[in-house]
């Protein structure tokens, strides 16, 4: 449990723009790892947010100095695997301590092939991701040019299909809910399967699956899930979606938002850095009311390009980005942020029971 | 929604005196509410007691109530000021009481009275109430301690059956937490049970299941009339459950919670908040949590801004006062935008990138008799904050703000104490929370006794145990090293883990200034972020920075003139809020004039650590260390233009960094003055040189050099080491024996690594102490061209040889005739030229007879500065910060800042300070005034005449005096004369009287027949004092100590006046003042007056 200080070899984390941090190795044996470095602001669901499939092809930077204080559980693992490509924190707890833990941070990175780097001015990091956006890098225990080398070779992921490397290969059943629900699997959080589970018995289907296909499940609704990348990357899942419109009740989240924004004909693009984090305020237009969410997002729905069938339900109170929303004609709703939490808070839970009162009243 | 326009006036009301458990924290929050109700247009009338606080400035309300806070004198103000609403959740347990015995009484919360804002009597009641709170929480599903309650054996043995054991039994109705105790085994929990019943007045116990040694958390809550909830901090205690909070070593955030279980504890926050009903503002909800199964309840909450929302707001940068003022008058949280950011709003939830460590600072020391133990009432007097990038970093850099001789974690000389202790001893000392037990923990992980080991004796999270081997170890590593061998990653790693330089001098034996040069040249330096409420996701406004050893700096560079000024660190008796006024001034004043202001201070609970008090703000240890850091970063962000430091306003935690402080930077009165008034033998020639008279005596490093002195100048003498406030350590010795053990204590206080130590450096005071003298307590300011102004001259109520701080002071002064005071003003005059100070002085006389002495002189603040602006209307603190910056007086006075003392124009009306001293909290405790400073705080009295401001500032520190009654009188010898006039008066007010039988004997004497002759506790007599006390027969006491010894009986009864909260004096002098009080009292009823009133604005 307890490993010295200072035993951990040096390593080096090198961005594309040839900033370069000193530090030390931490999690599995790998010479580079590179990939998107974006951070993060929780302060506690690390292993959650590690194991969420949406960090595809991303290195995550906590901003929060301690990492892996209270150790890892499977339980509360949000994938199969962690799909992120590498950890960055100040401090990784050489002995953790929690009642629920099964193993530390550092042996469930190894277990994952995970590598990560500690040590390192985070802060610095996370004030250069601010100002110039998330952006390419590469760390490891190989040399600073080696490490260059990789992150320029990064392509980051700005229009490559992600969710492809992500999605169940094969259909899957979760739960046993009353109403039937079809879950789109664009790297899904297991944390969501939980929530839908409590009003339906949910389907799980890899990505691709064509809206016929999903159609002659007969499902009362259909789930659109979060997942990692850049929507315009992801053609065939916006043409499901159109099949879908109007046929049966829908909800998405994150990338299922921005997915249905793009099926409803509206306009995708990429924010400076993104929403990675567990305090952002969202109003819901309706009732006045602030919750505080859970995000992970880079790209965003661009409110101005929906069309009159589209109302707005949720806004972003720190920049006024587009949230939700909800097209009544057709019974579909989507939110950027992540109701179902995990990490995060639980105020915006409502929605799975809004998808449930909306199918009910749709079989009705 | 907007704000609230059917509102036009609203009252708040203060927390009072500083008290253990209500510090300056409300002066934190109550300024913020005022500053925002005022500007939101709102009237502000503002009642509080304590003229030491920055709220009660005439500034900052419309109307300022310097005025006891009862509910009787609060109606007055409300029937005075007609508010439309009352905001109580801003001052503390006295605003949360005060407003309930107002509403109790139909004068608030009812319609037809001013309305109750931010949390109504239903919600004070439902968080308050402990039954009612355990129902409220039960009926929303969560859970708390089981306990029952049962007023019979039979009775709570059904109540343990269910409940089962380990169980804490407390009687009820009983002060200061006798009879309780923990109960593991049937057999205790029989005895405790019996005990208890027997205990209780009404034969009633409560069992509730133990659950010391949980893990404890914190959770800060806000909460606006559209019900958007938001967490500000979660904070985890060091301490497991058992000890207070205000206690308890606190770390925030969470440390050990995953987020599963935080966001469990979240949805119960909400669920509590939400069901008490506290509508609008913020609270604190306590969890503890079973760190074997998860398992989570609900211990208490407060309906109200409090000690924590004060940690909480300086470790996040979310101002939660500033917030509730604003929700309480109708805004919600989206409206309302992030100061810190600006971009965004305040319906947030802040992320922090960095640890903050709270450490309480206790005083038993100045409490002869109380155990040191820490328990579920709390005791400590003050505490420090610090921030670091990790746990280790954070928790030696609050171990060094103590400013209690250690150095950090260990690594320092004083660590030498537990040398002697066995493994196994030490193992059962940390099962014992004290003040001691975090380095007792660090000495055994040095020992390498396991972590579980440390765990199972002291259970202290694990996590927090190898948080703290890590810094065990990496010392281990640096003793292998030299100040030669450390290489930049070594200087690195160490600063990371936040050991100082004094440490490693320590451990290297090399003295400090090598080991900074040495890691400077390494390239080791320290670099400041910002605490900015989002963990840098967005651009802060706010420079609120703290150091730590990282990679990039974010001080922002700026071209203006740039004064530092010293706070005053952590509350102790003897430096308090006083001093954190003065500092706080001092940023406004130098604002004003068009300086950039840098604060440094440690301590979280003041207005000096708000991050809106001055241009920048460093959360930072007062050492040498970390101020040269500061003065380094705040010249490298101004092109290298040093800034101007000022260590005189802070009391003595700066002003013993003066000597480190390169000369040129210190603003005023230059450090050699201050050293020529504290080195004994050139104050004596320079007041021999002005013919002032001084009491006779010496110095002394050992006791032959004291039995010297006193061979010379004769018993009595006073006693005290040098260069210590508030009278750490004094004593007035009668006899050789007594003067060796009060040298030997001495000696052993050096050995302490404490305050007050014996040395060459540092020689023990020896004077003729001056019996039945008055003292007198002058602050006045000198400016660069050499004009003095006498801010005020304070007549002591209590002899001299009570300490000025414990003893009631008048302004004007009383009894001296004119042409002393005008003495007095001439000597202090002359001493401040004498001392070329440039800036404030504080200079003590004792009057005896026609014989003005001089005590001491001090050029800096004094403890009285804000009681004497308060008083006459001068801003002292501000004007000598000018005066200090190179202002003269007479531009000042041009300015309009230095006004004519109002005092001068109203020369009927007087101010009287009263001490607030803490014995409720430790009725083990002698009550009798002395030489050694033993308050925690002040009150003010201001009325037309001494008698009626006596009478308000006792009634504003607690002391009531009663209207009618029978008054207990035990007088020492030399009192006894003026007890004959003690005695007359309360006849003629129609006071039965009780004695001693020499008091008795000798009143008799003189024609005043006592009502009932009470025989001594000592000699087993049946009718006591004591028993008169207890049956509640006695409504006053008048008991005074004799000069020496015989002060068992006298120790008795004050002891159970207190235990009984009866209210007693312990000087002659407060007897007359008190009956003087009481007279006048009589004639005409209690009138209130704002501040602005009496200061003819």
């Amino acid at each position: 449990m307890t490993t010295k200080t200072g035993a951990r070899p040096a390593a080096t984390l090198v961005l594309v723009d040839g900033s370069v941090f000193e530090g030390e190795a931490i999690g599995a044996d790998v010479a580079i790892s590179s990939g998107e470095v974006v951070f993060n602001t929780v302060l506690s669901g690390y292993q959650e947010v590690l194991t969420d499939p949406s960090y595809a092809g991303q290195i995550v930077t906590f901003t929060y100095p301690h990492i892996g204080n209270y150790g890892t559980t499977s339980s509360d693992d949000e994938g199969r695997r962690a799909h992120c490509r590498g950890v960055i924190v100040r401090d990784l707890a050489r002995r953790h301590s929690n009642h629920r833990a099964e193993q530390s941070l550092d042996s469930m990175l190894r277990a994952n092939g995970v590598a990560g780097i500690a040590g390192i001015d985070t802060r610095r990091l996370t004030r250069l991701l601010r100002e110039t956006g998330a952006m390419p890098g590469a760390f490891g225990t190989a040399s600073e040019s080696e490490l260059l080398s990789a992150a320029r070779a990064e392509r980051g992921t700005d229009g490559v299909d992600l969710v492809a490397k992500v999605t169940t290969p094969e259909p899957y059943f979760f739960g046993s809910g009353p109403l039937r629900v079809v879950a789109y699997d664009f790297g899904i959080k297991t944390t969501i399967l939980r929530c839908l589970s409590e009003i339906a018995t949910v389907e799980v289907v890899p990505a691709s699956t064509p809206s016929d296909e999903v159609l002659a499940r007969s499902p009362q609704g259909v789930f659109l899930s979060n997942g990692p990348g850049d929507p315009q990357s992801v053609g065939y899942a916006v043409e499901a979606i159109r099949g879908l419109l109007g046929e049966v009740p829908l909800f998405g989240i994150c990338l299922g938002h921005q997915l249905l924004g793009r099926a409803l004909g509206g306009s995708t693009y990429k924010l400076p850095f993104g929403h990675h984090g567990g305090n952002h305020p969202v109003r819901h237009e309706a009732s006045g009311h602030v919750e505080i969410t859970s995000q992970n997002h880079n790209f965003c729905v661009d409110a101005e390009s929906l069309d009159g069938r589209v109302s707005v339900t949720h806004v972003n109170l720190n920049d006024g980005t587009n949230e939700g929303m909800v097209v009544r004609e057709v019974s579909a709703f989507s939110v950027q942020y992540h109701p179902e939490a995990g990490p995060g808070p639980h105020d915006s839970r409502y929605l799975f029971d809004q998808f449930a009162d909306l199918m009910t009243s749709r079989s009705n | 929604m907007p704000k609230r326009t059917d509102l036009s006036s609203i009252l708040i009301i203060g927390s009072g005196p500083i008290v253990i458990g209500q510090a300056c924290e409300f002066d934190y929050s109550g300024t913020q509410a005022c500053r925002v109700l005022k500007e939101e247009g709102y009237r502000v009338i503002l009642a509080n007691s304590n003229p030491a606080t920055i709220m009660t400035d005439p500034d900052f309300a419309d109307r300022t109530f310097i005025e006891p806070l009862t509910w009787e004198v609060v109606s007055r103000i409300i029937e005075r000021e007609k508010p439309d609403a009352v905001l109580p959740t801003l001052g503390g347990q006295t605003g949360l009481n005060t407003a309930m015995a107002l509403f109790e009484r139909g004068l608030v919360g009812v319609p037809g009275t001013p309305e109750l804002i931010g949390a109504n009597a239903e919600a004070i009641a439902t968080a308050e109430d402990r039954d009612k709170f355990k129902q409220a929480m039960l009926e929303i599903g969560l859970s708390v301690p089981p306990s029952g309650i049962a007023h019979s054996m039979d009775e709570a043995t059904r109540v343990i059956e269910t409940i089962g054991l380990p169980a804490i039994i407390r009687p009820a109705y009983i002060l200061g937490g006798r009879g309780t105790g923990i109960a593991s085994t049937p057999e205790q929990f029989k005895v405790l049970a019996a005990n208890g019943l027997a205990a209780s007045p009404i034969n009633e116990i409560l069992i509730e299941k133990s659950i010391a040694g949980w893990k404890e958390y914190e959770l800060e809550v806000m909460r606006d009339r559209a019900d958007n909830c938001v967490i500000i901090c979660s904070i985890e205690n060091f301490d497991p459950m058992g000890v207070h909070t205000g206690d308890s070593i606190t770390v925030a955030p969470a440390q050990t919670l995953s987020d599963v279980e935080y966001q469990r504890m979240r949805d119960a926050a909400f669920a509590c908040i939400r069901r008490v009903g506290v509508e609008t503002g913020g609270s604190n909800v306590q969890f503890a949590v079973n760190p074997l199964t998860g398992d989570q309840v609900v211990i208490e909450m407060n309906p109200r801004v409090s000690r924590s929302s004060a940690l909480a707001s300086k470790a996040t940068g979310f101002p939660i006062a500033k917030i509730a003022a604003k929700l309480a008058i109708g805004y919600t949280l989206d409206e309302i935008p992030n100061d810190i950011t600006r971009a965004t709003p305040a319906s947030f939830e802040p992320s922090i990138d960095y640890v903050v460590t709270k450490i309480p600072r206790w005083a038993f020391e100045k409490l002869p008799g109380t155990s040191g133990v820490l328990g579920t009432q709390m005791q400590s007097v003050g505490e420090v904050m610090s921030i670091g990038r990790t746990f280790p970093e954070s928790l030696q850099k609050a171990l060094r703000s103590l400013e209690q001789g250690r150095l950090g974690l260990g690594c320092d000389p004083a660590e030498g104490q537990l040398a002697s202790v066995s493994d196994d001893e030490l193992l059962s000392l940390v099962a014992v929370p004290t003040p001691e037990r975090v380095f007792q923990i660090a000495d055994l992980l040095r020992r390498g006794i396991s972590i579980d080991r440390v765990h199972d004796a002291c259970r202290v999270d694990p996590w927090f145990l190898d948080q703290m081997s890590m810094i065990v170890e990496e010392r281990l590593e640096l003793s292998g090293e030299t100040l030669a061998s450390m290489s930049r990653s070594s200087w690195r790693r160490a600063k990371r883990l936040g050991f100082s330089d004094a440490q490693l001098a320590h451990l290297w034996s090399v003295d400090e200034s090598s080991v900074r040069a040495a890691r400077e040249s390494a390239g080791v330096i320290p670099t400041y972020k910002t605490v900015d409420t989002c963990s840098a996701e967005f651009a802060a406004e706010t420079p609120y920075h703290y150091s730590t050893y990282e990679d990039e700096n974010e001080v922002r560079p700026s071209d203006r003139q740039r004064v530092i000024i010293l706070g005053s660190g952590p509350n102790r008796i003897g430096q308090g809020i006083e001093f954190d006024y003065c500092c706080v001034h001092a940023s406004f004043a130098l604002r004003d004039a068009g300086f950039e202001t840098v604060m440094v201070n440690c301590n979280p609970e003041t207005v000096s650590t708000d991050y809106d008090t001055s241009d920048r703000l460093y959360f930072e240890p007062l050492t040498k260390e970390d101020v040269l850091n500061v003065i380094a970063a705040e010249t490298a962000a101004a092109s290298g233009r040093a800034p101007k430091v000022i260590v005189s306003l802070g009391g003595q935690t700066p002003l013993k960094l003066s000597g480190q402080i390169p000369v040129e930077l210190i603003a005023g009165t230059s450090p050699s003055s201050i050293d020529l008034a504290e080195d004994r033998e050139k104050w004596n020639a320079l007041c021999e040189s002005l013919n002032i008279p001084q009491p006779p005596g010496g110095t002394a490093i050992d006791l032959t050099q004291a039995l010297d002195i006193v061979d010379r100048v004769g018993f009595p003498v006073l006693v005290r080491p040098s260069y210590v406030l508030g009278g750490r350590a004094m004593q007035i010795v009668h006899d050789r024996d007594h003067l060796a053990r009060a040298m030997a204590e001495l000696s052993g206080f050096g050995s302490l690594g404490k305050e007050g130590g014996l040395s060459a450096e540092r020689p023990v005071l020896v004077d003729r102490f001056l019996e039945d003298a008055t003292e007198v307590d002058v602050d006045a300011i000198r400016d660069r061209t050499g004009e003095v102004i006498i801010g005020g001259v304070m007549e002591h109520v209590e002899e001299a040889g009570v300490h000025s701080g414990d003893s009631a002071c008048a302004i004007p002064p009383q009894t001296l005739p004119s042409w002393v005071v005008e003495v007095i003003e001439s000597y202090t005059a002359a001493i401040a030229t004498a001392l070329e100070v440039c800036g404030l002085i504080n200079v003590q006389y004792a009057v005896a007879g026609t014989n003005v002495y001089v005590i001491e002189a001090n050029p800096r603040a004094s403890r009285t500065v804000p009681f004497v602006a308060k008083a006459t209307g001068v801003p002292l603190a501000k004007v000598a910060t000018r005066v200090m910056l190179g202002a003269t007086l007479a531009e000042l006075r041009a300015e309009g800042l230095l006004s004519r003392s109002v005092l001068l124009d109203s020369p009927s009306t007087v101010a009287v300070k009263e001490a607030v001293l803490p014995f409720s909290r430790f009725p083990e405790v002698d009550t009798a005034l002395g030489p050694e400073m033993r308050s925690t705080g002040e009150v003010m009295g201001i009325d037309k005449s001494f008698g009626k401001a006596f009478y308000k500032a006792e009634l504003a520190a607690g002391t009531v005096l009663p209207r009618e009654g029978t008054v207990f009188l035990s007088l020492a010898d030399h009192d006894k004369p003026a007890g004959i006039v003690v005695a007359k008066r309360l006849r003629e007010l129609g006071f039965g009287i009780v004695a001693t039988p020499g008091t008795a004997d000798y009143l008799g004497r003189f024609g005043h027949m006592v009502d009932a002759v009470v025989g001594k506790v000592s000699e087993g007599a049946k009718v006591t004092a004591v028993n008169l006390i207890a049956s509640g027969d006695v409504a006053f006491v008048i008991n005074t100590p004799q000069g020496r010894g015989g002060r068992t009986d006298g120790e008795a009864i004050r002891k159970a006046a207190n235990v009984h909260r009866v209210s007693s004096v312990t000087t002659v002098e407060a007897a007359l003042a008190a009956v003087q009080g009481m007279a006048e009292q009589r004639h005409s009823p209690l009138d209130v007056r704002s501040l602005q009133e009496h200061h003819g604005r």
